[in-house]
């Protein structure tokens, strides 16, 4: 197998490690929000990918249908996009709630408007 | 016969449950249903604790579908024991929350407030109870999605930020997870738990399985809340509502070392683990770090409930030292000092709800001469403080007693001076509390505070009893630790 015969898994890397990247690096909430829901895509290719088999048609125990891909795969992906999605809309939910309670969605000011607890660092 | 259907009752019940309330819209039925449920639940998870007791595994097929191809329900003696302990905390703080959270919670929000409850509640006992990699992570995120909502609903605005911040941290950890779980699944295609045990072995030495190994490690060390992923716990226990803190530090990080060792020791195999790998050293360096570090911040914090906090991260150093040392007996004193330091912190985050009761935030210079007004929640806070520290005649003397002798066993005595050492930073943040509660004359506004109602005094000091019993009797919680550690290596060879 060549480097360029796993190119979905090269995909699956580099989406995976743009979300984390934004969810690190960006201050805004709405923004880390973004980057995680693209972190948890990465999973849906990760797992979806493999199950496709080239060549491979739907799962029928019928004459002439030898070679299949396996759908447990999608199944399990339709079960994690609902826990993404739920993720992401009580993750908004808490930024609309910030943004009453502090007026800003930037992560530094909000942090800034309490008093850091003491003992923070040791 | 009803009996049959136990291994997925006590998830069935809060999950039937929470739409009921939804549908209810009343905060005293609501409050009536979870704590129904805690009860049922509890009941049934002591029946499948008697059942297992002599080191028997149920399995229940879901829908009839027989394992490995449908979700399997697999019940053993190691998370027997994690059920009880779950439900039996919930029992109690259902109890407990009514007074609680009819102070801290606007009026409209209650029958919400424990809809959240009793799903947090059913997917920390799924997670417990089920034999499925996938449908693990599932009732991960329903717990975790559940108590994400029920720390944003703390009076302090800083609760919003610190649910946003654990929701960050909390979903990377569970996509981890997920990840892990998925490279596993194409290794070995199964999904059942047992099954991929039976299939692991071909291929352990190929770079998939141990990539996945990384990413389960350090997805259930972000939930469990190991030192250095433990950003998220202090300000989450520190600004929920005092019922949830009490919940979610008794259970949720226990829930999520049960994980650990399930991966660990069912999946992967203690020779994968601790023998191939330098597994071992990597916990023993994360543990002693967080028993050192996190103990001495938490006797620089100013909030109590912060302060405890802190000390849960060290506590759960102690729990991932015995399983560092991979030996039965190491794997004891981790399973018995999770349900003493479920007993203890549950205590003492309750105690403490009965204070934050009439103060809202629980500063050491706000509540100087406390016992002379509270002198039951303070006489139990001391008490339980000791268990803590692991004075004799507490759990946690039990739990220090079995890591000492794990220590000792492994011919690690320095590591063992170390585990004592480590409690006199305990002495000294109990003490702080002593010091100000005991010793200082109570000012104005303390002298205006009184008791808890009964229900929450009675609640708490159920666990405080609960802590000095099981630390003068341990032959139950010890047994029960010693045929889990048993069940996990029997199974891990």
């Amino acid at each position: 197998m060549t480097v360029a015969g796993h190119y979905s898994y090269w995909i699956t890397i580099v989406i995976a490690m743009a979300g984390l990247y934004i969810v690190i690096a960006r201050g805004n909430l709405v923004k880390k929000l973004v980057g995680l829901a693209i972190f948890q895509t990465s999973v849906y290719l990760l797992y979806i990918a493999p199950g496709k088999l080239i060549g491979g048609t739907a799962p029928i125990v019928a004459e002439g249908f030898a070679v299949y891909s396996n759908p447990l795969p999608h199944v399990l992906i339709l079960t994690a996009i609902v826990v993404g999605v739920a993720t992401l809309a009580l993750g908004l939910a808490l930024v609309v709630r910030i943004k009453e309670a502090y007026g800003s969605i930037e992560e530094d000011e909000i942090l800034g408007q309490d008093p850091a607890p003491p003992g923070r660092t040791p | 016969m009803i009996s049959q259907h136990y291994p997925v009752l006590h998830v069935v019940l809060p999950l039937i449950a929470a739409p009921v309330m939804v549908l209810a819209r009343h905060g005293g039925i609501a409050w009536l249903l979870a704590t129904a449920v805690s009860w049922s639940s509890l009941a049934v998870s002591v029946a499948l604790f008697a059942q297992v007791a002599d080191g028997s595994v149920v399995s229940y097929a879901i829908g009839n579908w027989a394992p490995p191809w449908g979700i399997e329900y697999r019940i053993d003696s190691v998370n027997a024991f994690l059920l009880v302990l779950v439900s039996l905390i919930a029992s109690v703080v259902a109890i407990y929350s009514r007074e609680s959270v009819a102070a801290e919670v606007p009026r409209e929000q209650h029958y919400l407030f424990y809809t959240m409850y009793v799903l947090c509640l059913a997917g920390l006992l799924g997670i417990a109870a089920t034999g499925d990699g996938f449908n693990l992570f599932v009732f991960l995120e329903i717990s975790s999605l559940s108590s994400y909502v029920l720390i944003a609903l703390g009076r302090d605005r800083r609760a919003l930020m610190a649910s946003y911040q654990y929701l960050i941290m909390g979903t990377i950890g569970a996509t981890f997870i997920v990840i892990g779980v998925g490279l596993l699944f194409l290794m070995t295609g199964t999904l059942n738990l047992a099954d991929m045990a039976a299939r692991l072995p071909g291929v352990t030495e190929t770079r998939p399985v141990l990539a996945a190994l990384a990413f389960l490690t350090v997805g259930i060390c972000l939930k469990l809340a190991l030192f250095p992923l433990h950003l998220w716990l202090p300000n989450a226990y520190a600004y929920a509502p005092s019922a949830v803190t009490a919940f979610l530090a008794a259970t949720a990080t226990k829930v999520s070392v049960y994980v650990l060792l399930r991966f660990y020791y069912t999946v992967f195999g203690e020779s994968v683990v601790f023998a191939a790998l330098p597994m071992g050293g990597i916990l023993l360096a994360l543990s002693l770090a967080a028993m050192f570090i996190a103990s001495t911040i938490a006797i620089f914090q100013d909030d109590v409930k912060r302060l405890f906090a802190y000390s849960s991260v060290a506590q759960i150093g102690y729990i991932t030292l015995g399983i560092s040392f991979d030996s039965a007996t190491g794997l004891t004193a981790a399973i018995v000092h999770l349900f003493n330091h479920a007993l203890t912190k549950g205590a003492l985050f309750m105690l403490l709800g009965g204070v934050a009761l009439h103060l809202g935030r629980i500063r050491f210079r706000d509540i100087g001469g406390l016992a002379r007004v509270m002198p039951l929640t303070s006489f139990g806070v001391v008490l339980a403080g000791l268990s803590l520290i692991g004075v004799p005649g507490t759990v946690g003397f039990v739990s220090k007693w079995y890591l000492v002798l794990a220590a000792l066993e492994a011919g690690a005595g320095w590591l063992a001076a170390l585990i004592v050492l480590s409690s006199l930073l305990a002495v000294v943040y109990v003490w702080r509390f002593v010091e100000v509660a005991y010793f200082r004359e109570p000012s104005e506004a303390v002298s205006r505070l009184k008791e808890a109602p009964p229900s929450m005094l009675a609640a708490s000091w159920v666990m405080v009893v609960g802590c000095v019993y099981f630390g003068l009797d341990a032959s139950t919680t010890v047994g029960g630790a010693a045929q889990a550690a048993a069940t996990l290596l029997g199974i891990g060879r």
